[in-house]
């Protein structure tokens, strides 16, 4: 093997088996950022030595192995510190003797938990958001600072410093290693499944740089929100994460036109959604439903997408069942942008008319004052109904509030074309 | 990106010979730790060729030739789809398999499928990018 392809092949050894580490590690010194560390310092021992001495056959018990003696010598220089300190020198050979093997039986459990008590950690309440994505990107998903600094576009030593501050602010909070329990867990999790499904939707429509849809971090998102779901296989919240993501990422393909144009749902070509991907979201669905999940909010959302997923064409797709989720989302998130996306479903379930009367209840939400989609929508209601002078109107405030020239090109097209049709 | 991993048949698998429940069973483990790493996306055993047919396709004629056929290096006896970030992380993966095969020579063979990522397309100005994201907001019901 050649340098580079030793390079390459211990970047997939770390991309599998660095969270197992870092996990096991972490149950071990109750530190995860000295688990990380301490993990790290393997990936280093395993750089140095394996281009010379070659892959060994079962790379992760050697990873594992090295970072363990690394974590009992600290156990060691420690306790003789802490034996200094405290004059007590009999009891060190006994204690040692029965330290060692106890961090082998530790290190050899199921490492399951040791996973799921990282995710918990890495998205703990007390960071912020970006430090939890930041974290759980590092830890659980394998990801390098430069690789997580190019998704997210920021420059490297910012997200150095996320982590190094994150792992900081994770010992001195003094954050149990834990799975939390009970009404705790609920909350814990809903940070967890913010963290991923904040992933995937920056690689889904980004918010800067030169791609909009970038598919290696909703990649990223679906492979975390696997592992969680294998982890915690009750939870109906995740299957419906999982479910949602599926199902959105079925659509990537099929969202940008040639010359690199968005395609609305309704225009896409359902011949380059991923069917893979849809029956997969599908059965995720199914199971969040089961497990009966159905009216959390990513559930709801899956179901939403799953309305989509199924309609062969557009002219197929249940629109009543789509806006009974809306309001039904309504009422669990409530939200303006919710209530005009409702305000779509019912005009296509119930005529343009139904549609109407909820937009114009949003009129007055100061939160909508300048965003363009709602004049937009309300044009198009009232063109469907025939009343093209306030349509006309409509569109040319949209195309005064939006930022974006193609759009304005598109909108103001519409306003003239907001007259009644020649006899 | 997307692998498939193609596991090549062997004389036993040809002949039907079913494999031991250590393999199964520890397939079933392997294939377990595949799901819980987010890796695997679907899978199959495939029946030997003496239950398949092949088509073939001349200056517009279709011959069906029934299985069994000969070349059994050439056949394979199931597959799985994963996604995983690099051909090294599928060979990594490939590595943890057990012997599909014990007893015999075997072969397991990588390839990568075409996807998604051949078609993101640039946007130079950051424009476009920031329509898509106002239109995601009402993508999933109807645009305008």
């Amino acid at each position: 093997m050649t340098a580079s392809a030793t390079q390459r092949a211990i970047d997939a050894i770390w991309r599998i088996e660095s969270a197992r580490l870092i996990a096991g590690l972490a149950r071990l010194v109750r530190d995860v950022g000295l688990a990380e560390e301490l993990a790290q310092d393997a990936l280093v021992a395993a750089l140095e030595r394996w281009p010379e001495s070659g892959i060994p056959d079962n790379p992760g018990a050697w990873l594992m192995g090295t970072a363990k003696h690394r974590a009992v010598d600290l156990f060691r220089r420690n306790k003789l510190l802490e034996r200094k300190h405290e004059e007590l020198g009999h009891e060190l050979e006994a204690q040692q003797a029965r330290s060692v093997p106890d961090l082998d039986a530790a290190l050899d459990d199921d490492v399951g938990d040791d996973l799921l008590r990282l995710m918990f950690t890495a998205c703990h309440p007390v960071l912020s958001t970006e430090a939890r994505v930041a974290l759980t990107l590092r830890l659980l998903g394998g990801l390098t600072t430069g690789e997580i600094a190019r998704a997210f576009l920021v420059p490297e030593p910012t997200v150095a410093q996320r982590i190094v501050r994150a792992k900081r602010t994770l010992s001195e909070a003094r954050v149990p290693f834990e799975v939390p329990r009970g009404a705790e867990l609920e909350a814990r999790l809903s940070s967890v499944l913010q963290v991923i499904y904040l992933v995937f939707n920056e690689g889904y429509s980004a918010t800067a740089g030169e791609d909009w849809v970038r598919p290696a971090l909703c990649e990223d998102a679906l492979r975390l929100g696997r592992i969680l779901a294998g982890l915690v296989p009750k939870e109906p919240e995740v299957h419906g994460l999982v479910a949602l993501m599926e199902l959105q990422a079925s659509r990537l393909r099929a969202r940008v036109g040639p010359s690199g144009e968005p395609v609305l749902l309704l225009d896409q070509n359902r011949g380059r959604w991923d069917q893979l991907l849809i029956r997969r979201g599908l059965a995720a669905l199914e199971r969040a439903e089961a497990l009966g999940g159905a009216r959390g909010p990513y559930t709801l959302q899956a179901a939403l997408a799953a309305c989509h997923a199924r309609a062969r064409t557009p002219a197929e797709t249940d629109w009543v069942r789509i806006a009974a989720l809306y309001e039904a989302l309504s009422q669990l998130t409530p939200s303006p942008v919710v209530e005009l996306n409702r305000a779509v479903a019912v005009s296509m379930a119930f005529g343009p008319a139904a549609g109407l009367e909820l937009v114009d209840a949003l009129l007055s939400e100061r939160s909508l004052a300048d965003y363009h989609l709602l004049p937009s929508v309300r044009g198009d209601l009232l063109a469907k109904l025939g009343r093209f002078d306030e349509a006309r109107a409509e569109f040319e405030r949209a195309a005064s509030l939006t930022h974006n020239e193609r759009e304005r090109k598109l909108l103001l097209e519409r306003a003239r074309a907001s007259v009644p049709p020649s006899t | 990106m997307r692998f498939m991993i193609l596991i090549k048949a062997t004389k036993d698998s040809e002949t039907g010979v079913l494999p031991s429940t250590e393999l199964l069973s520890a397939m079933g483990k392997y294939n377990e730790e595949l799901v819980k790493a987010g890796v695997l996306l679907a899978g199959e055993g495939l029946h030997p060729s003496a239950k398949g047919a092949r088509v073939k396709f001349s200056g517009g004629k279709r011959t069906v030739v029934d299985g069994p056929f000969a070349e059994t290096k050439e056949l394979i006896a199931g597959f799985w789809l994963w996604q995983v970030k690099s051909k090294e992380e599928a060979i990594e993966w490939v590595k943890r398999c057990p012997d599909p095969m014990p007893g015999t020579e075997s072969e397991i063979e990588i390839r990568q499928v075409f996807e998604s990522e051949d078609f993101a397309p640039n946007d130079p100005t950051g424009e476009l990018m920031e329509k898509e994201r106002q239109l995601r907001e009402l993508s999933e019901s109807k645009g305008r």
